[in-house]
């Protein structure tokens, strides 16, 4: 009943949730061999990411172009905890493999904590909001955005990629983490616990696009809009527009942490390559061509992307790096909405079709003349309709 | 001594380049506001401008010192074609080109890929740059001055343009007050095309020297875009002399905590540096004052 | 200001509901500098409940950058109290908090949304994290008391960004109601408006100055005539003359400033008075 703002109806938020449960959960188990699904599995955490995309570039107007590096400090916590369970397996000697090909044989002090699955499990979701919350404090604070904040968040995935493969005996370096075996107990090569896996992912994907949906249709929500619309405005409302956003890039972050958490054992590595600065604006590229502002625009878009992205370079490798920058420009520079719009707009021509020739509605308010000149008359108006 | 002179070369040295990759987005981005990702691929067309030159012309010397004009033609044109199709359509929306951009800087690396294959190729280096010479007590490799010799024929040719010519007055004037300017008869449009056309230009010449120092493949640019586009952000919008301190004292700045450090580390630390410095000040270092309210 | 506990989105949480006490504006010696210019060299004006404040003066006087300054855009040095709260120095947001509200001279409300919700972020700053976590159920009672003043109440639903122009600045000063300002700064409340809506803007500015200070920046001499309280001349960054509207146009400097710059702006009380009598 609100309207406006492409905030869907709670009727039609429920239902799309509803919906995309029912696919995930229900349907793509049944028709998709385990090869496809597990694909599937991977393309749902990338929508996980584009889900807090959506939140803090759709609703908050914070173009990040970092997600890649909660998306990998996510993975990576996951990856450092699977790799020491899998190293005290039957005795082993606690030491993940590529440490003593690598390294002297020890493990640095700052990955022991991870040993623990609960301490890895909050840092997961902890670690990159934490890391969020300090980030947009700082620059927004400062009043620092737009193309800057861009920047600033793409040189830090940047300057992020190169501590790791700087660190090779600690971080793997290049290769990333990889090879695990199990996760929380469980072997990872075992069908049964793969397809648990994959429910998992897709039921966190379900849960998180319902906290964006109630996110929307609340006062923050509408608050984030109108920050991301005139922050200057807010401000003078007497909020502080540098908290709204920071909660909502943390809260992206967070996302994408889990998601990179998810994505290990999904897809059996982490590595730079697959949270530098390319990725992260991939990770954009879907959110742009779904439609950055809606509910699902975002994450039909990841999917679908990465999906076309899949099947299209297994056939023609450097087709899908043309038709991937093809389609980004030709979405950002004429279907800003992204496709959301698009069905938005074929919607409103079938509900109305001679709707776009009709005027505004007339002046509601009772005793109100016609409207003024549209234009504001700023130098002083000499006062010829004085005259009694 | 020895260390600091050493660090003091060294800074330098990689401030050079990093001024080098970043000039021409400090005319595109710092006073047009236009956010380029393809800038770096504009670099790698230089670099590529550098490596067929060779091919043709031969000699290494001879080839190095047409590629630079003619590189500077290949950005300007790649930069003229950008802003004519796409960027012009976009000023109002620079996140958006942002995003755009990249979408171009894809579609280059990938052409670049299909032309001249994944790997880097090899483009030789003059027999009169090959050698090293002896500056504050450490040798100093002389494709590394040459490179700071570029920088300094660029950056002070572009000062000059910008100070003395009648399109340099133009070009501020349009920075300073687009609205101003345009009812004073100045073409915004022509200005900004060849604002963006000079900018690009220069990415191609920095390409053609990044030949002499790194391998020439299709991810050329994006190793470097990133930090261009920090110098320009610590160094201020619009400002010559901003892009110019930001560089070199990045640059510096990489060579002595290098020196306590790995350079990943300082790689890390400088980013922390530069959001530690945009705290105190968030427009960077040099600010065009202008009575912007509300 | 009271020591006050602040919540996650940093609203202050023991506010009272309902309208707080009527309090005075005060400003002293307000002076504002962009680097070697002084926009506002000494300002001193006050505005108490009960009265419409005019701030007048030629283009360039610095009546907006006084305004820019006591809500703190823009820093200045000197006093201004509300109450006994000083203003200068303090960031935007908290210096709202304390009932600072502002209008700006182009109409600036959030386009994409409904004239509800625009008032309901406007009323907002006062609200616990948790209710800003949760949608907005009802139509808070002092929401609808203030759509219903701005004559906007049958509108609540329409998309604000659809509003006319003088709608758009009634919503503006709606907002301010709903955020319990005890001052409203308004910049050029009725320009582009039509007769009839500067007439219904000058009673509806009248009513509020019931219960609050209101200080209206204005060009327009006829306006400023009709509705005003008290006038404050300003020129070149200080004030020339104060007090009623006889007395600010019976002043000769004031004829001296306006005259001075009648040829380019045109709006010049003395002529005016003269082409009327």
């Amino acid at each position: 009943m609100t309207g406006g703002l492409g905030v869907p109806s709670r009727r039609n938020a429920l239902a799309g949730t509803g919906a995309l449960a029912l696919v995930l959960l229900v349907v793509a188990p049944l028709m998709l061999s385990d090869f496809r699904l597990a694909l599937l599995g991977k393309f749902i955490c990338f929508a996980i990411v584009a889900v807090g995309i959506g939140i803090a570039w759709g609703r908050g107007g914070m173009l990040t172009l970092g997600q890649g590096v909660f998306f990998g400090i996510g993975g990576y916590a996951m990856a450092m905890h699977l790799k020491l369970a899998d190293a005290e397996l039957n005795g082993g000697s606690g030491v993940p493999d590529f440490m003593l090909l690598y390294g002297d044989g020890t493990v640095p002090g700052w990955w022991e904590p991870f040993r623990s699955p609960l301490f890895t499990l909050l840092a997961v979701v902890a670690l990159p909001a934490l890391l969020a919350t300090a980030l947009g404090l700082a620059i927004f604070k400062r009043r620092i955005k737009g193309a800057y904040f861009a920047i600033l968040s793409q040189a830090m995935v940047a300057a992020f990629v190169v501590l790791l493969v700087g660190q090779q005996q600690t971080t793997g370096g290049t290769n990333g983490l990889n090879g695990f075996r199990s996760f929380f107990g469980y072997s990872l090569s075992d069908p049964a616990n793969r397809l648990t896996l994959y429910y998992l992912a897709a039921g966190i994907l379900v849960a998180a696009v319902a906290l964006s949906a109630a996110l929307q249709r609340s006062r923050f929500g509408e608050l984030l809009v109108a920050t991301r619309d005139a922050e200057e405005r807010v401000r003078f409302l007497g909020y502080d527009p540098a908290l709204v956003k920071t909660v909502a890039f943390a809260l992206a972050a967070a996302l994408a942490g889990v998601a990179g958490a998810l994505f290990v054992p999904i897809v059996g590595i982490i590595s730079p390559a697959d949270i530098g600065v390319v990725p992260s604006i991939v990770f954009i590229v879907g959110v742009a061509v779904g439609g950055r502002a809606g509910l699902f625009g975002p994450v039909l878009g990841a999917i679908g992307v990465a999906w076309a992205e899949t099947s299209l370079s297994e056939a023609f490798p450097s087709f899908w790096s043309y038709f991937q920058g093809a389609l980004l420009i030709a979405v950002i520079a004429l279907l800003p909405g992204g496709a959301a719009s698009l069905v938005d707009r074929l919607r409103e021509r079938a509900t109305s079709p001679r709707r776009g020739a009709s005027s505004p509605p007339a002046a509601g308010a009772a005793g109100t003349p016609a409207p003024a000149a549209a234009a504001s008359t700023p130098a002083d108006r000499p006062a010829e309709e004085v005259h009694p | 001594m020895d260390v600091i002179g050493s660090q003091l070369v060294a800074g330098v040295s990689i401030g050079s380049v990093l001024l080098l990759v970043a000039i021409g987005l400090s005319l595109t981005f710092g006073q047009m506001g236009v956010i380029n990702m393809a800038h770096g691929e504009f670099i790698m067309a230089g670099a590529y401008t550098a490596y067929v030159v060779q091919q043709i012309l031969g000699d290494a010397g001879l080839s190095l010192l047409v590629a630079l004009p003619v590189a500077f033609a290949v950005g300007g044109a790649l930069g003229a074609l950008l802003e004519q199709l796409l960027v012009r359509h976009m000023y109002h929306r620079p996140l958006d080109t942002l995003l755009a951009t990249f979408g171009v800087s894809l579609v280059l690396q990938q052409l670049a890929r299909d032309i001249f294959g994944a790997p880097a190729v090899d483009v030789r280096t003059p027999s009169w740059l090959q050698g090293n010479v002896e500056v504050l007590g450490t040798v100093v490799p002389w494709t590394r001055l040459f490179i700071l010799g570029v920088v300094v024929v660029a950056v002070g040719g572009l000062a000059l343009l910008l100070t003395t010519t009648a399109l340099g007055r133009r070009i501020r004037a349009v920075v300073l007050n687009r609205q101003l300017a345009e009812t004073s008869g100045i073409s915004t449009r022509a200005t900004d095309r060849l604002t963006f056309v000079i900018g690009s230009g220069l990415a191609g010449v920095a390409g053609v020297v990044l030949t002499l120092v790194g391998s020439t493949g299709p991810t050329l640019g994006t190793g470097y875009i990133v930090d261009a586009f920090l110098v320009v952000v610590a160094g201020g919008i619009g400002q010559i002399r901003g892009a110019v301190l930001a560089a070199f004292g990045l640059g510096l700045l990489q060579a002595f905590v290098e020196l306590s450090t790995t350079a990943s580390i300082a790689k890390f630390l400088i980013l922390v540096i530069v959001v530690a410095f945009l705290q105190v000040r968030p427009q960077g270092l040099f600010t065009v004052r202008t009575r912007s309210l509300a | 200001m009271s020591p006050q506990t602040v919540d996650v989105l940093g609203a202050p949480q023991d506010v009272a509901t309902g309208l707080a006490a009527p309090v005075s504006l005060v400003v002293s010696g307000l002076r504002v500098q962009f680097g070697g210019f002084v926009a506002v060299s000494d300002a001193s004006f006050d505005a108490h409940p009960g009265e419409v404040r005019f701030l007048i003066g030629p283009n360039g006087a610095g009546k907006t950058t006084c305004i820019d300054a006591i809500t703190g855009l823009v820093r200045g040095t000197g006093s201004a109290k509300l109450g006994d709260d000083e203003l200068l120095g303090r960031p935007v947001h908290r210096t709202a908090r304390l009932g600072v509200g502002r209008t700006f001279q182009t109409a600036s409300v959030f386009e994409e949304m409904s004239v509800l919700q625009n008032l309901d972020i406007a009323a907002g700053m006062n609200r616990r994290s948790a209710a800003l976590l949760r949608p907005r159920r009802t139509v808070e009672p002092r929401i609808e008391a203030a759509a219903e003043q701005i004559g906007l109440a049958g509108s609540l639903e329409q998309r604000a960004g659809t509003l006319s122009h003088g709608q758009k600045q009634w919503l503006e000063i709606g907002m301010l109601l709903v955020q319990d300002a005890r001052v409203l700064l308004l910049d050029e409340p009725v320009a582009g408006m039509s007769h009839d809506e500067r007439t219904a803007t000058g009673t509806l500015l009248q009513r509020i100055a019931e219960h609050r200070a209101v200080v209206v920046v204005e060009h327009d001499m006829d306006f400023m005539r009709r509705f005003a309280t008290r006038v404050t001349v300003l020129h070149q960054g200080s004030v020339i003359s104060e007090g009623s509207v006889a007395h600010v146009q019976a002043d000769p400097r004031v004829q001296e400033v306006y005259l001075g710059s009648a040829a380019t702006h045109g709006a010049d009380p003395a002529e005016h008075e003269g082409a009327t009598s």
